[in-house]
Formats: C-alpha cells, sequence, structure tokens
C-alpha cells in the first residue's frame, strides 16, 4: 500500500529525556502549510501520483507558468514541490492539506535531502582513505591518495577509480528513521539520529522500504480536512451533550422556581395574614421615630 | 525565540527539575536512580564538580571528580536526566578556574580546594537559593 509521503523543513536538533532515563537525539523536522497542488493519474500521465507543495512563495517571486499550476490547484504559491508515486486508491484530492499525524511515533521512516556541500575534498575526507605515512621518507604527501592503478598494463586509470573531488551538496537517503514524537498542532515531526541537509532545508519524508507497511498508517493521509471533520462532529457531540444537560438544568431550575414560587405565594400569604393582626403595632411604632 | 529554543525551554519546564546554583569547584552529592532488576534505588555519588558545560538548557552537563579506593573516577551527569534523583551542593569551592582538569595530575594537598566562606548567591537563582 503505497502512500504519499510528505515535505518538511529541517529545523534543528535537540534531545528528549525519556521517562526510563533515556536521552534520544532527535531531529526536528516541521511541516509547513503541506498541500496537494496536483494529481497525477493513470489515464491522463500514465502513472499514480500526488504533487505536493509546502511552503510559502510571494506570489510575485513565482514564475507566471506556475502561477498558472497554483492558480488551477487554487492553492497559494508554494516554495517547494515534490511528488510522491502512490496506489491509485490512495490519491488525495487537490488542496487538501496533510498534518504531522500522518505518521505515529515508533513508526520507521526514509528521510531523503540534499546533504551539505563539502566542496573539492580530498580522497581521505572523501572515501575515507588511509593516507600516507608521517615519516619514512614521505614529504608533502601525507593526506594524498596512493597508487591509482598498474603499470604500462593496462595502462590507464579505471573508470570509477576513488580519488580526490566533489563532495556533498547531492541528493543523501537516511533510511530506517524511527518517529520518536509527532505535533499536529504545530506540524512537527521528531525523528531519531540526523537527517541529511542543512537547517531549513527542505527534505522528504517516507514510509520506511525495508521494513512491513505499518497496519495502523492512516490511508490515503493524515488530512486537515478529515481531521477538522473529526473535530467538528466531537464539538457536535459535546454540543447535543451540552445541549441536554442545559435542558435538564433548564428544566430543574424551572421546577426549583416553580417550587420557589410556590413557596414565596405561600409565604406572602402567611405574611399578608400576619400584616392584618400587626397593623396597629406597627403604626404605632412609626409615630415613636 | 527559535523553535528549538521553545521546544527545550518546553522540555525543561515539563522536566521540572530543581537545579541548585553550583559551579566548578563546589562539591556536590548527585543521588542518581539505579535500577536492579525490577526494584529502583538511589546511588550517592559524591565529588567535586570540575565542570560545568552548554549551560543550564536541556544539553547541560557537569563531570563530578572522586578519589575512590586510591583511584580518580570522573563521572559525567546530564544536568536535566530523568536518572538523577537530587543534586544537593555540600560545599562551597573557591576557584580561579572554569574547568579544574589539573586535578587530574594532582594528589592530595596540591588537589585541595579552599572554601568559599562569603558565597553570594547568584541574583536570579537567590530566591531559589533562600
Amino acid at each position: 500500500m503505497l502512500r504519499s509521503g510528505v515535505i518538511a523543513k529541517k529545523v534543528g536538533m535537540t534531545r528528549l529525556f525519556m521517562e526510563d532515563g533515556k536521552q534520544i537525539p532527535v531531529t526536528v523536522l516541521q511541516l509547513d502549510n503541506l498541500q496537494v497542488v496536483a494529481k497525477r493519474t493513470a489515464e491522463t500521465d500514465g502513472y499514480s501520483a500526488v504533487q505536493l507543495g509546502a511552503g510559502t512563495a510571494k506570489a510575485k517571486r513565482t514564475s507566471a507558468p506556475m502561477r498558472g499550476v497554483f492558480a488551477a490547484a487554487k492553492v497559494a504559491p508554494k516554495r517547494k514541490l515534490a511528488e510522491f508515486r502512490v496506489d491509485p486508491a490512495n490519491l488525495i484530492e487537490v488542496g487538501e492539506e496533510i498534518t504531522a499525524d500522518h505518521y505515529f511515533e515508533g513508526q520507521f521512516v526514509d528521510v531523503s535531502g540534499t546533504s551539505i556541500g563539502k566542496g573539492f575534498a580530498g580522497a581521505m575526507k572523501r572515501h575515507n582513505f588511509g593516507g600516507l605515512r608521517a615519516s619514512h621518507g614521505v614529504s608533502i604527501s601525507h593526506r594524498s591518495h596512493g597508487s591509482t592503478g598498474q603499470c604500462q598494463d593496462p595502462g590507464r586509470v579505471f573508470k570509477g577509480k576513488k580519488m580526490a573531488g566533489h563532495m556533498g551538496a547531492a541528493r543523501v537517503t537516511t533510511q530506517n528513521l524511527q518517529v520518536v514524537r509527532t505535533d499536529s498542532d504545530r506540524g512537527l515531526i521528531m525523528v531519531k539520529g540526523a537527517v541529511p541537509g542543512s537547517k531549513g532545508g527542505w527534505v522528504t519524508i517516507k514510509d520506511a522500504v525495508k521494513k512491513p507497511f505499518p497496519e495502523n498508517a492512516i490511508l490515503p493521509a493524515a488530512l486537515k480536512s478529515a481531521a477538522e471533520e473529526a473535530a467538528k462532529a466531537a464539538e457536535e457531540a459535546a454540543a447535543a451533550a451540552a445541549a441536554e444537560a442545559e435542558a435538564e438544568e433548564k428544566r430543574l431550575a424551572e421546577e426549583q422556581a416553580a417550587q420557589e414560587a410556590a413557596a414565596l405565594k405561600e409565604a406572602e400569604a402567611e405574611i399578608e395574614a400576619e400584616k392584618g393582626s400587626d397593623e396597629g403595632s406597627e403604626e404605632k411604632k412609626d409615630g415613636d421615630e | 525565540m527559535d523553535l528549538i529554543a521553545e521546544l527545550e525551554a518546553e522540555q525543561v519546564a515539563s522536566l521540572g527539575k530543581d537545579i541548585p546554583d553550583f559551579k566548578a569547584g563546589d562539591t556536590v552529592r548527585v543521588g542518581y536512580k539505579v535500577t536492579e532488576g525490577t526494584r529502583t534505588r538511589v546511588q550517592n555519588y559524591e565529588g567535586v564538580c570540575i565542570s560545568r558545560k552548554n549551560g543550564e538548557g536541556i544539553a547541560g552537563s557537569f563531570t563530578v571528580r572522586k578519589i575512590s579506593f586510591g583511584e580518580g573516577v570522573e563521572r559525567v551527569f546530564p544536568l536535566h536526566a530523568t536518572n538523577i534523583d537530587s543534586i544537593t551542593v555540600v560545599r562551597r569551592g573557591r576557584v580561579r578556574r572554569a574547568k579544574l582538569y589539573y586535578l587530574r595530575t594532582r594528589r592530595g594537598k596540591s588537589a585541595r580546594i579552599a572554601e568559599d566562606s562569603n558565597y553570594k548567591p547568584r541574583a536570579d537563582k537567590s530566591g531559589a537559593e533562600a
């Protein structure tokens, strides 16, 4: 059951202290206005996928063709777009917003991102070569790679030989990271361990390919509209319960009021009766004052 | 405040640790929860704090050094570890360094630390200290 992944922004790393005394290093990833921008279906495109957009971009800094795409989807311009292949059954309607509840605590995910660029790096840093000796006649070339091949036969360096060169700034996937905590209010997903890329960089999160698909995963995705509907239903139920309670209270209050009114009437009648007898003495008192 | 600082502040608040005001040179007693099989008990570890690292935040830690059976032992505790039951300051020391790593090479008389007789609690901690 291939379902959609999410686009997230890497916020940074911190640690969580657990009740059992363990501390877990976590990377905080944030979902920022993650919405479905387009659908790819087998009929129109030959494959099924959802295109998600995240972040907010200024409309005037978005190219006119992209503005057209966002206008067609009726969503605000996005900073980052990514497509996720899904099963046809798990396609999501355009415009729906995905929440951080998409992943549950304990689930394993794969996180892809662009690694931090290291520039032109030597063989020791780039390929973990050992370098040359510190002494015994080695001069100037302590961090160089050694030989790159044989002699006159073959007389060339084989393709793919590990040598110095550009390192980093490439797409890297870290597999089987465990989700430690999610926070749907702020759109946060915390995964154990490090994630490729720098703070503020965009990463994509998918269900781990090397683990069995979790049974309690939300299909097709944890949507904000569904959450709102559930909240609304809960609210309505609460409101209905409240109304019932109120009606009950009202009834009780009315009963009480009726009782009180009856008591008051009785008391008044009593006072009235007493007044008739006491009138003379009261007048006398007034006169004294 | 950025999001990470916010999350860390929230966690510090939710852990609700009562951390006394102490610094390198102070002698502290750390009650550390030890689990043996199913039951847990508190083990006290007393020694000189020789370093405080990474401030008061969630990443803060401190190192306690003591001489155990003639052998120097150092333990590093995270300030907010859930395994720490209590931290009590036994003695205030007067030192002129933030990190007392020089104690590692010293033994006996030269490894002593003078007591800070007129210790003044830090202004922002004075309420908690008193």
